[in-house]
């Protein structure tokens, strides 16, 4: 047991905790001042919803005992035998439980992300047990194939370190299945969608930037020159994809815009995490630039298609991800983790194919399941608020409260 | 006595409003309106999408005033809200029954 790594992880938990309201604030700004609660209140909520999942669950089944690859099994339930001695398979010098509570914070914070698909016009009960079903049939497997000893995705040698596939692309493109079997809000195509808030958007991407630092430099589980790697890596994707979405967008519209720099800053984030413990800086400014021009391209790709994702999910985490899950497999370099492996331009060309390999495992999966989650709860109590509690907005009708009264 | 209203653009009160008082209108009151004319609404941008918003932020000034200071006080009016962009605005005059001052009960042009 090591007491720098201890507290290290524990201090990266508290951060991660922090990105979900911090993301509640991204979200919140970004939709009509009728719905700021209800957006809110998808990402808050699922501190509690989640945290008891993963206690009493979740977590067993992410990292219990492997059963063929696929699942962790049961003897975790409600931490049984997780206690204050390191395990034996994750963060050898820090409590068992201190990786659990780390974890838990990656596990609420992956639907919270989900929830900017169909903000405006969910039914919250709907919601509650979309979360609880998406957690236990998506996130946990998933989890368990990526970072549970013995999973499959993890034993076939796909890098991950800080959750590309695990969180990102699993939300983006459980985002997408959402948008599309949801369906679009009520005026698609002739009612503006206007942030009504974003300095309260913009706020939440600096949470977001901030709790990042704990996502990808605690994903060391150690306090040393990995995660301080982790730690630097992570700030330049940022910032050159806030400059790069902010710069695309000044092209291409004829001005520099504070939600494209706030986009574009969360765009990298997300693209440098599955490779923040394998890859250097140049690397990085690289993966970064290309990220926020990547992310800024799926989003005027979304009206092309015309699937309302009303806060953009799917262009920055599913299309983020997928960047960074294949970036991982060009520029990762065992220099800067020799537990890792080296990518395509450091001589190793079958890493970018074992990374391909996880990406479309992951959004098959991801997709189907969530798709048949949703059918069914549509069976059992519909999806949407009616259309005159869409109108009204979700704060009045699902909450009976109002986010400002002037 | 008269009423005017004028629509104007908001970075254009405060010369409109000094312009008026030096004219020895004693009171008047403003709402923030929004609405379009020919110029329309404009455009925002959001991630890279463009929407149309319809409505503009405009001032709405309203005065009352004697019969005879109308023609003086349009005439600041137009002159200190004048751009000559589109936009600039609009005036109306409407005639009023009466004025009552609800402290003193006075009526007429000595409640104006």
């Amino acid at each position: 047991m090591n007491t720098g790594d201890t507290a290290f992880v524990l201090i990266s938990a508290a951060l991660v905790m922090l990105m979900t309201p911090g993301l509640a604030l991204f979200y919140g700004g970004m939709v009509r001042n009728k719905n700021v609660l209800g957006t809110i209140m998808h990402s808050f909520i699922l501190l509690g919803i989640i945290t008891l999942e993963w206690v009493l669950w979740g977590y067993s089944m992410s990292f219990g005992p492997d059963h063929g690859g696929i699942i962790g099994g049961l003897n975790w339930f409600g931490l049984n035998s997780v206690g204050m001695d390191p395990s034996a398979d994750y963060g050898s010098t820090i409590p068992h439980m201190a990786f659990m509570i780390f974890q838990c914070m990656f596990a609420i914070l992956t639907p919270a992300l989900i929830t900017g698909a169909f903000a405006e016009r969910l039914k919250f009960t709907s919601f509650l047990l979309f979360a609880v079903l998406w957690a236990t049939l998506v996130y946990n497997p998933l989890c368990h194939w990526v970072w549970g000893v013995g999973g499959w995705i993890g034993s076939m040698g796909a890098l991950d370190f800080a959750g590309g596939t695990v969180v990102h692309i699993s939300s983006g493109v459980s985002a997408l299945a959402a948008a599309l079997i949801i369906g679009k809000r009520l005026g698609y195509g002739s009612t503006a969608y206007i942030p009504h808030n974003l300095p309260m958007t913009i706020t939440g991407a600096a949470l977001l930037w901030f709790g990042w630092f704990g996502f990808n430099a605690g994903s060391a589980l150690a306090c040393n020159g990995l995660a301080a790697s982790a730690f630097v890596v992570t700030h330049i994707a940022s910032a050159v994809a806030a400059l790069s979405w902010m710069f695309m967008e000044w092209l291409h519209r004829g001005k520099p815009t504070t939600l494209g720099a706030a986009s574009g800053a969360v765009a990298g984030l997300v693209a440098i995490t599955p490779g923040s413990g394998f890859v250097g800086p140049m690397s990085a400014i690289i993966i970064g630039g290309l990220g926020g021009a990547i992310c800024y391209g799926g989003v005027l790709l979304k009206s092309r298609l015309g699937y309302d994702d009303s806060l953009d999910v799917v262009a920055i985490h599913g299309l983020g991800g997928t960047w960074g899950a294949l970036a991982t497999g060009l520029f990762a370099s065992t220099r800067i983790n020799p537990d890792g492996a080296n990518g395509l331009f450091f001589g190793n060309p079958g890493q970018l194919w074992i990374q391909f390999v996880s990406v479309i495992a992951t959004m098959v999966f991801a997709f189907v399941m969530t798709i048949i989650i949703l059918k069914l709860i549509d069976l059992v109590m519909g999806l949407r608020v009616t259309e005159e509690e869409e109108v009204k907005g979700m704060d009045i009708c699902l909450h009976n409260e109002t986010g400002y009264s002037y | 006595m008269k009423k005017i209203e004028a629509i104007i653009k908001p970075f254009k009160l405060d010369d409109v409003k000094d312009g008026l008082s030096s004219l020895g209108v004693k009171g008047l009151t403003i709402t923030e309106v929004k609405g379009f004319g020919r110029q329309r609404g404009h455009k925002e941008v959001y991630r890279g999408a463009e929407y149309q918003v319809d409505f503009i932020s405009k001032i709405k000034v309203e005065i009352v005033l004697e019969s005879e200071l109308v023609a003086d006080a349009v005439k600041v009016i137009q002159e200190k809200a004048h751009t000559g962009e589109i936009g600039d605005g609009k005036v109306f005059i409407l005639s009023v029954e009466e004025v009552i001052r609800i402290r003193t009960g006075e009526t007429g042009k000595d409640a104006i």
